[in-house]
C-alpha cells in the first residue's frame, strides 16, 4: 500500500489549484485513479523488464498506439464506444444496490432483436430502419435485464448469478438462431443471419474510421448521468440503493423503480448490440459476443457507476486494448501480454478505491 | 484523458529519442501482415499459418508481421490499418474466414494499393473490391488419402469424425474422408459429432470418448486444434488421422497419417508476385488461388507404424492420381445420406468446381446431420 | 483394440463416465468457491485460478517429470492468485465481483503468457485408478478409469462438510460469512478468516485445473477451461453452499456436458447449441423454483453480496 500512497502525494500537491471551493474531493477522484494507472504502469514496466524489453520503449509504443495521433485515437474511440454502453448495464442497477453482470447477454439479446427488426422492416428510408433497429435493440436488451430484476424482486433470485447464467443462455440462443432459423444459407463458412442492406447501416463519422456508435455511447452516458444525478427518479433510485427498507417505508415504489432501472440498463447494452450489428457486422453472428460485456463490468466499477467517468474510463480501456497489437508486432510479446496489462491496471485501480477518504489532504476543510 | 496528453508526451519523446523504436519502414522489403484469430501456437489452424509466415520470411527481402488473437470485430479492421499505416505492409493475409465480410471488404476499399489476400473466402468479381483475393488449399485431397488409410485400418468399419460446425469447408472434409474410406472399404461408415465451437477441448475429448464407446476404431477431426483428440484416441488405443499439422508425436502408436497445410509455399508465391510488381487489381495476381497435393498447397503426413503395406499401396496410388491431376473425389453417381441424388451417373465435380465450396450435404455412409 | 458397439447403453455409460471425468474440475472448483462464499465473499476469479492451475500443473509436470509435483504446483499457483484476491477484497470499498473479474483477466493473462512454451510438449499425465478390471466390456473398463483427483475431491467434499458442521474453525468461517459484526464481537478475526478461506478455496480450484491438463482432457491449451470456473459460482448456489451437494451437482454438470456428444454419437443431433447451454438453464430453473421472497436460501451466508 505504501507504494500507492507515495505515488499519490506528489502528484496531488503539484496539480492542486488554490482557490476552488469544493475541489478537494473532486481532485481525489482524479488523482487516485491516475495514481493507480501510474502504479500499474510501473508494475507492467517491471514485467516488461523481466521479458527483456525496455519499459520506456513499450510505454511510448502503447501511448503512440492509443493516444499518440489522431489516427490512433480513432482506434481507441472505436474500442471505447461499445464499452460505454455495456458499462451502463452494470452501473445503473448498481445505484439500486444490485450487482448485475449480464452485460454480454443483454448486448447479444439487443443485437439479435435489432437484426430481426432490420430484416423485417422493409421501408426504403434508412432513418426508419435504423430507428426501428435501435428501438428493437433497446427492447431486446432491456427485457433481458428486466427478467433479472423480475426474478430478483418477485422470487429473490440472486441477480448476479442469474444475470451471469443469462449470458450463457443468450449466447446459446444466438448460436442456435444463426445456425438454424435465422441462417442465411449463403453465409457459408461463418453461419450468420441475413445481412442488413448496406444503405440501411449506421454511417461513419465524417472521414474518420469511427462509427456512429460513439455518439450513441456518449449521449447515453450523458443521459444516464443526468438521470441518476439530477432527477428525482435518480434520487429515488439512489435512496433504494442506500437503504431499501427505508425507501419502502418512505413509500417509494421500489419494485417498479427497480424494474425500470433494470430495463434502462439492459437497453443501454442492447444499443451496444444494435451498434455492432448496424455499424460493424451488418448481420447477427457469433462475433456479437466479443467480450464487450465483461469489459463493461470493470469499466462500470472503476468509474464508480457514474455516467461521466464511464466515458473516460471506457476511453482509457479502449486505448489499452488498441495498443495490444503493437506489443505483438513491434516487441514480439505474446498476445496474452495485453491481458496481463489490462488485469494489472484494473487490480490497482480497484485497490485504489479503498484509499478514498484515507488522505487528510482531500478532506473538505470546514465542511 | 487530460492526464495522458499532459504527462505522457514527455516520457514518450524521451523514450523515442533515446531508443529510436519507431515503426520500421523497410523501403526495399516486402512487408507482409499475418492476422490470426487465435493464439499462433495452437497445434492447429493458426499455427499452420504462422509456420507459413516463418517459411516466407526465409526470403531475405520479406518481412513478416504477425498479430494473434484478433477477434472478428472492428479489432481486425484496426489491425489491418495498423499493419498498413505503421508497419508499411503491402500485402495482408487475414487468415480467419470471418474476417472477410465485412471487415476485409471495408478496409480494402480504403487502401486500394494494398493486396488483401484472404484464406478460404470466395471472391466475386464486380461485387468485391479489385484488390481482394482469396486462396485456399484442397485439403480434402489429403483427407481423402487419410480416409483410404483409415478405411484399411478399421476393423469395426466404423470411423469417427469430430467437427466444429456443419459448414462447407468442414462438410467437404467429412465427405472426402468417407469417400476415401469407402473406396477401399465400401461398408465403412463415418459417424460425425459437431461440437459447435472451434476450440472446446473438454467437449472434443468427450466427443472422442463417446465415439470410441460406440465402436469407432479410427478417428479424425476438423477443429482448430486436434491435440486433445489425438491424445484421447491414443489413450484408448484406437487409430487416428491428423489434421492441420503433423500429430505423429502426440499419438506415436495410433497415428496413421494426416492432412497438413503447406502455407509456406502459398505465401512465398504471393510474396514473389508482389515483389515483381504484380497486383490483384491489375489482374496480374489471380483473384482465386487454389491448389491441392499437386500444387504443393497441402501434404499427407508420413505413415505411422500401424499402416499396412496394402493401405500404403492404395494411398500412394491415390496420391499419384492427385499428382497427375486425374483424380476426382466427387463423382457420380453420388447420393447424400438422406437418399437424395447429388450427382447423377457420369457427372463429376472437379476440385475447382465452386459448388464444392458451398456444399451443404453429407454423402451416404456418413451418420450425422447438417442441421443443428 | 476392437470395441463392440453397445448402443443405448453407450449413451448411459458415456453420460455417467462423463459425469465423473467432466465433473471433477467442477467439484474441486465448486468446493473452493463454497469455502470462499461461506466466509462471505464471492470469487469470480476462479476461472483464472483454474487456468493458472492447469498451466502450472502441466508445466511443472513436464519440467519435473512428476505429475504429482504438478498438482502441488497447481494448488500453490491457485493459492497465490487467491491471496491477491483475498487481499483486494479485504480492503474497504473494494467490490468482490469487480475484483473477481479483474482477477479473471489477470489470472488468465498470466496463465496464457507463461504457458506459451508448454502448449507443444507432452507432459506426464496423472495415473488413472482403474476400477473396471472385473469387466470384459472395454467401454466399462475405460469409463471406470478414474482420476485420483476425483477421489481427492470426494474426500474433500465430506471433510469440508464435517469441517463446517463440527470444527471450531468451520464454525468461525460460517460465523464470519453470516454476520461479520457478530463474529468480530466474538473475537474472531474477520480478515484473517476470510484470507484463509479464499486462499484455501483457490488452492482447491487450482487443483481442479490440474485435473484438466493432467488427466482429462489431458492437455494444456488456452481454451481448456472454457468457462467452468465461472460456472462453479452458479454451481455452489445450485448446491446451496453444501459441500456434499456440490459433489452431486458437479456430477450433474459434468454429465450434462457429456449429453450432447453422447446423443450425437448415436445419431441424435438437433439443437446442440441449446443442449450445450443445458447446465445454465438447469441452474436458473432450480434457482427460480427454490428461491422465494418469503425467505432467503437455506445455507446462504448472510453477508454474501453485502459490502461488509
Amino acid at each position: 500500500m505504501s507504494a500507492v500512497a507515495t505515488a499519490h502525494d506528489p502528484a496531488a500537491t503539484r496539480g492542486a489549484p488554490r482557490t476552488a471551493v469544493r475541489w478537494r474531493p473532486a481532485l481525489e477522484a482524479v488523482v487516485l485513479p491516475v495514481g493507480a494507472v501510474l502504479v500499474a504502469l510501473i508494475l507492467f514496466g517491471a514485467f516488461c523488464l523481466t521479458q527483456g524489453r525496455n519499459p520506456l520503449a513499450v510505454f511510448a509504443a502503447i501511448y503512440q498506439a492509443a493516444f499518440g495521433s489522431g489516427y490512433s485515437f480513432q482506434n481507441t474511440l472505436v474500442r471505447a464506444a461499445p464499452l460505454m454502453l455495456t458499462a451502463l448495464c452494470t452501473a445503473l442497477p448498481a445505484r439500486l444496490g444490485l450487482v448485475i453482470i449480464g452485460n454480454e447477454g443483454a448486448l447479444v439479446a439487443g443485437g439479435v432483436a435489432a437484426t430481426a427488426a432490420g430484416l423485417l422492416v422493409s421501408t426504403t428510408s434508412p432513418l426508419v430502419v435504423i430507428s426501428c433497429m435501435l428501438l428493437a435493440g433497446m427492447i431486446g436488451g432491456g427485457l433481458w435485464i428486466t427478467l433479472v430484476g423480475f426474478l430478483f424482486y418477485f422470487r429473490s433470485v440472486n441477480e448476479t448469478i442469474s444475470s451471469l447464467l443469462l449470458n450463457y443462455i443468450a449466447i446459446a440462443v444466438l448460436n442456435h438462431l444463426v445456425n438454424g432459423p435465422m441462417r442465411d444459407p449463403s453465409s457459408l463458412n461463418k453461419p450468420s443471419s441475413f445481412p442488413i442492406p448496406e444503405d440501411k447501416m449506421l454511417p461513419l463519422l465524417g472521414s474518420t474510421n469511427v462509427h456512429f456508435g460513439l455518439i450513441f455511447g456518449i449521449i447515453v452516458c450523458l443521459l444516464a448521468w443526468g438521470l441518476m444525478e439530477h432527477t428525482t427518479f435518480g434520487f429515488k433510485v439512489r435512496m433504494i440503493g442506500g437503504n431499501i427498507r427505508a425507501a419502502r417505508l418512505a413509500g417509494l415504489p421500489v419494485t417498479r423503480l427497480g424494474l425500470i432501472t433494470c430495463f434502462l440498463a439492459g437497453a443501454a447494452a442492447g444499443i451496444a448490440g444494435m451498434v455492432e450489428v448496424a455499424a460493424v457486422q451488418g448481420r447477427a453472428n457469433e462475433s456479437l459476443a466479443a467480450g464487450y460485456g465483461y469489459a463493461g463490468i470493470l469499466v462500470a466499477f472503476v468509474a464508480r457507476h457514474r455516467g461521466l467517468p464511464i466515458i473516460l474510463v471506457a476511453t482509457l480501456l479502449g486505448g489499452i486494448l488498441a495498443s495490444g497489437g503493437i506489443l505483438q508486432r513491434q516487441f514480439q510479446l505474446p498476445d496474452a501480454t495485453i491481458l496481463v496489462f489490462q488485469g494489472l491496471v484494473f487490480l490497482v485501480i480497484l485497490l485504489s478505491e479503498s484509499l478514498y477518504g484515507k488522505f487528510k489532504f482531500f478532506k473538505e476543510t470546514g465542511a | 484523458m487530460k492526464f495522458f496528453s499532459r504527462t505522457f508526451p514527455l516520457i514518450a519523446t524521451l523514450a523515442t529519442a533515446t531508443l529510436c523504436s519507431g515503426p520500421t519502414r523497410a523501403a526495399d522489403k516486402v512487408v507482409a501482415g499475418f492476422i490470426y484469430v487465435g493464439p499462433k501456437d495452437d497445434y492447429g489452424y493458426n499455427q499452420a499459418h504462422s509456420e507459413g509466415c516463418r517459411g516466407v520470411q526465409k526470403l531475405s527481402w520479406v518481412k513478416g508481421v504477425e498479430e494473434a488473437s484478433v477477434p472478428e470485430t472492428t479489432a481486425v479492421q484496426e489491425t489491418m490499418r495498423n499493419m498498413i499505416n505503421l508497419d508499411g505492409a503491402s500485402v495482408l493475409f487475414p487468415t480467419s474466414f470471418g474476417y472477410f465480410d465485412p471487415h476485409i471488404l471495408k478496409v480494402a476499399k480504403q487502401y486500394p494499393k494494398v493486396q488483401f489476400v484472404h484464406c478460404g473466402g470466395l471472391y466475386t468479381e464486380g461485387k468485391h473490391p479489385a484488390n481482394v483475393g482469396s486462396y485456399f488449399g484442397y485439403i480434402d485431397e489429403a483427407v481423402y488419402v487419410a480416409g483410404i488409410v483409415a478405411g484399411h485400418a478399421t476393423k469395426s468399419g466404423k470411423l469417427g469424425f469430430i467437427a466444429a460446425k456443419p459448414i462447407p469447408q468442414v462438410l467437404r472434409n467429412i465427405n472426402a474422408f468417407a469417400l476415401g474410406a469407402q473406396s477401399v472399404n465400401p461398408k465403412a461408415t463415418v459417424q460425425v459429432i459437431f461440437t459447435g465451437e472451434w476450440s472446446m477441448p473438454v467437449k472434443e475429448a468427450e466427443a472422442a470418448t463417446s465415439l470410441i464407446n460406440q465402436g469407432v476404431d479410427a478417428l479424425t477431426c476438423h477443429v482448430d486444434s486436434p491435440k486433445v483428440i489425438l491424445e484421447t484416441a491414443e489413450r484408448r488405443g484406437i487409430f487416428v488421422t491428423g489434421y492441420h499439422a503433423n500429430g505423429a508425436k502426440l499419438a506415436p502408436k495410433g497415428y496413421l497419417t494426416g492432412a497438413e497445410w503447406n502455407w509456406s509455399k502459398v505465401y512465398t508465391d504471393y510474396a514473389e508476385a508482389v515483389k515483381a510488381g504484380k497486383s490483384l487489381a491489375a489482374g496480374t495476381i489471380p483473384h482465386l488461388v487454389r491448389g491441392g497435393i499437386k500444387e504443393g498447397f497441402v501434404k499427407v503426413s508420413d505413415y505411422g507404424p500401424a499402416v499396412t503395406d496394402a493401405a500404403k499401396a492404395d494411398a500412394e496410388a491415390a496420391k499419384a492420381k492427385f499428382l497427375a491431376g486425374t483424380m476426382v473425389i466427387f463423382k457420380g453417381p453420388l447420393k447424400d445420406n438422406t437418399g437424395k441424388e447429388i450427382l447423377p451417373e457420369g457427372k463429376d465435380l472437379a476440385q475447382q468446381a465452386l459448388e464444392l465450396e458451398s456444399m451443404g450435404w453429407l454423402v451416404a455412409g456418413v451418420i450425422g446431420s447438417t442441421k443443428n | 483394440m476392437i470395441t463392440e458397439s453397445i448402443g443405448g447403453w453407450g449413451v448411459v455409460i458415456g453420460i455417467l463416465a462423463g459425469a465423473v471425468r467432466g465433473g471433477t474440475p467442477f467439484l474441486l472448483v465448486s468446493l473452493g468457491e463454497c469455502l470462499t462464499e461461506k466466509s462471505g465473499k464471492i470469487n469470480l476469479g476462479l476461472e483464472g485460478v483454474l487456468l493458472i492451475g492447469a498451466m502450472s500443473a502441466y508445466a511443472v509436470s513436464y519440467q519435473t517429470g512428476s505429475p504429482w509435483v504438478g498438482v502441488a504446483a497447481a494448488g500453490i499457483a491457485g493459492a497465490i492468485l487467491g491471496a491477491i484476491h483475498a487481499f483486494l477484497v479485504s480492503r474497504p470499498k473494494v467490490n468482490d465481483i469487480a475484483a473477481g473479474i479483474a482477477m479473471l483477466i489477470f489470472g488468465s493473462g498470466c496463465a496464457f503468457f507463461l504457458g506459451k512454451p508448454y502448449i507443444q510438449p507432452s507432459a506426464p499425465q496423472l495415473p488413472a485408478i482403474a476400477l473396471g478390471g472385473w469387466s470384459s466390456i472395454p467401454q466399462v473398463e475405460a469409463a471406470l478409469k478414474i482420476s485420483p483427483l476425483f477421489f481427492f475431491g470426494v474426500a474433500a467434499a465430506f471433510l469440508l462438510q464435517a469441517f463446517f458442521r463440527s470444527t471450531r474453525w468451520g464454525m468461525q468461517v460460517r460465523a464470519v460469512g453470516d454476520s461479520p459484526a457478530a463474529a468480530q464481537a466474538l473475537g474472531i478475526s474477520v480478515p484473517r478468516t476470510r484470507f484463509a478461506a479464499i486462499v484455501t478455496g483457490s488452492a482447491l480450484g487450482g487443483m481442479g485445473g490440474a485435473h484438466l491438463s493432467l488427466f482429462y482432457p489431458g492437455a494444456w491449451t488456452e481454451a481448456i477451461s472454457s468457462g467452468q470456473g465461472l460456472m462453479a459460482v452458479a454451481l455452489v448456489i445450485f448446491a446451496r453452499w453444501n459441500p456434499v451437494k456440490c459433489l452431486w451437482a458437479s456430477l450433474l454438470f459434468g454429465g450434462a456436458q457429456a449429453v450432447g456428444p453422447s446423443l450425437q454419437a448415436v445419431g441424435i443431433s438437433t439443437g446442440y447449441y441449446l443442449w450445450n447451454a443445458s447446465p445454465y438453464i438447469l441452474t436458473l430453473g432450480v434457482m427460480i423454483l427454490t428461491c422465494s421472497p418469503k425467505r432467503t436460501l437455506i445455507g446462504a451466508p448472510g453477508a454474501l453480496g453485502s459490502s461488509s
